[in-house]
């Protein structure tokens, strides 16, 4: 093993320094996944309704979102291989080689063990605890086993990404709700119909990096059929906060709505079967899929934002 | 004395050193807002207790 380690390094030459750039890092934290995750821990942390300070609110949220972007960059260091061999992902910092993957292993893993400690030193371990098992369950239950081993991976993994609002609420009351089990639901049987979507286009990719993705290994029909099944069981869970009595009306229309509108394109995606309009009716399921979960938490934020803010807006005369 | 001569450290291009600096600025910047962060919250988690002592 050593000898041929060795041979691959005399035949090409490590640069001396790292080739990275500060942004490249960056890159490494998967940043638009940050986003998703600060966003829904956000609305987490508003739900248990008990007062935090900002400062600590607010450093709770940034080490929830560290604790993502460091499993982010252990997922890209385990995958980078076949990263390199994917169209959508050979452009990543480590196998476009800006970082060397050792660079990103002690990157990913300093930012995992410093998030949990932070979190734990300013809130509370369970809430540590909680985001060390969703750093774990993303890059070694998701990225090492299920991603390559099963066709329901980014069903169970999906599971990775719905944890934020549990924590952010863990991070306030040390423990969780049933509220915030809804807002983890959402995200979770979101997850497939996303993915799908994304997946019925870069089927070729997933093949040929030998990733079983469900178009790979199932066909475009029956991916089809799954987007549109999830899509149907998305519409009530969406709904679900409002039924189970936590928001308003309001909620509950637009959650309607928009479950509504995702029926729909799953429904046009699933007729659309060959050729440029095939592609378009999943590219378009997979960007409104984006919209519908910013939507959905956007008017959870604000049901529970406005109440707060009504009092203080009387008692300044402002209404 | 049979002296062996060091081997040759080849020398960083001006692309590398740029990348370095620019690594450089952007950890120091990090380090800098994690002091100003650690010390804050140490602040907000202290609160009022802060004056709850024997003067």
């Amino acid at each position: 093993m050593s000898l041929v380690t060795d041979r691959l390094y005399e035949e090409a030459p490590r640069p001396l320094v790292s080739q990275g750039t500060a942004r490249d890092y960056y890159e490494l934290l998967k940043p638009r996944v940050m986003q998703l995750v600060i966003f829904t821990a956000l609305v987490g942390m508003l739900t248990a309704h008990e007062p935090i300070n900002p400062i600590i609110g607010f450093a709770s949220i940034l080490a929830i979102a560290i604790g993502a972007g460091a499993s982010g960059c252990l997922n890209m260091w385990y995958d980078a291989t076949i990263d390199g061999l994917m169209e959508r992902t050979a452009k990543r910092p480590i196998p476009s080689g800006a970082i060397a993957p050792g660079e990103a292993l002690a990157f990913g893993m300093t930012l995992s063990i410093g998030s949990v400690l932070f979190l734990g030193l300013i809130t509370n371990w369970y809430a540590a605890g909680f985001l060390a098992f969703t750093i774990f369950f993303y890059v070694v239950v998701y990225t090492m086993w299920l991603k390559h081993w099963t066709v329901q991976n980014i069903v169970i993994g999906g599971a990775a990404g719905a944890f934020p609002p549990m924590i952010g609420y863990m991070a306030v009351t040390g423990s969780v709700n049933l509220e915030t089990f809804l807002q983890f639901l959402i995200i979770f049987i979101w997850t497939p119909p996303h993915f799908w979507a994304l997946a019925l286009v870069k089927s070729k990719d997933y093949a040929r990096a030998g990733v079983p993705m469900l178009p790979v290994i199932a066909g475009g029909i029956e991916t089809r059929r799954q987007i549109l099944i999830y899509s149907i069981l998305l519409a009530p869970v969406g709904m679900a906060p409002a039924l189970f009595g936590y928001t308003s009306l309001v909620y509950l229309a637009i959650s309607a709505l928009s479950g509504g509108i995702m029926i729909w394109l799953a429904y046009d995606l699933y007729r659309k079967r060959d050729g440029d309009t095939a592609r378009k009716a999943s590219y378009r399921l997979f960007g409104t899929s984006i919209l519908y979960l910013f939507v959905l938490f956007a008017a959870l934020l604000l049901e529970e934002i406005v109440p707060m803010m009504i009092p203080m807006l009387i008692g300044r005369n402002l209404i | 004395m049979n002296e062996q001569p060091y081997p040759e450290v080849p020398k960083l291009t001006p692309e590398d050193l740029a990348k370095q600096k620019a690594r450089s600025k952007a950890l120091g910047l990090v380090l800098g807002a994690l002091v100003i962060l650690f010390f804050i919250v140490t602040i907000a988690k202290l609160g009022g207790n802060v004056w709850n002592r024997e003067l």
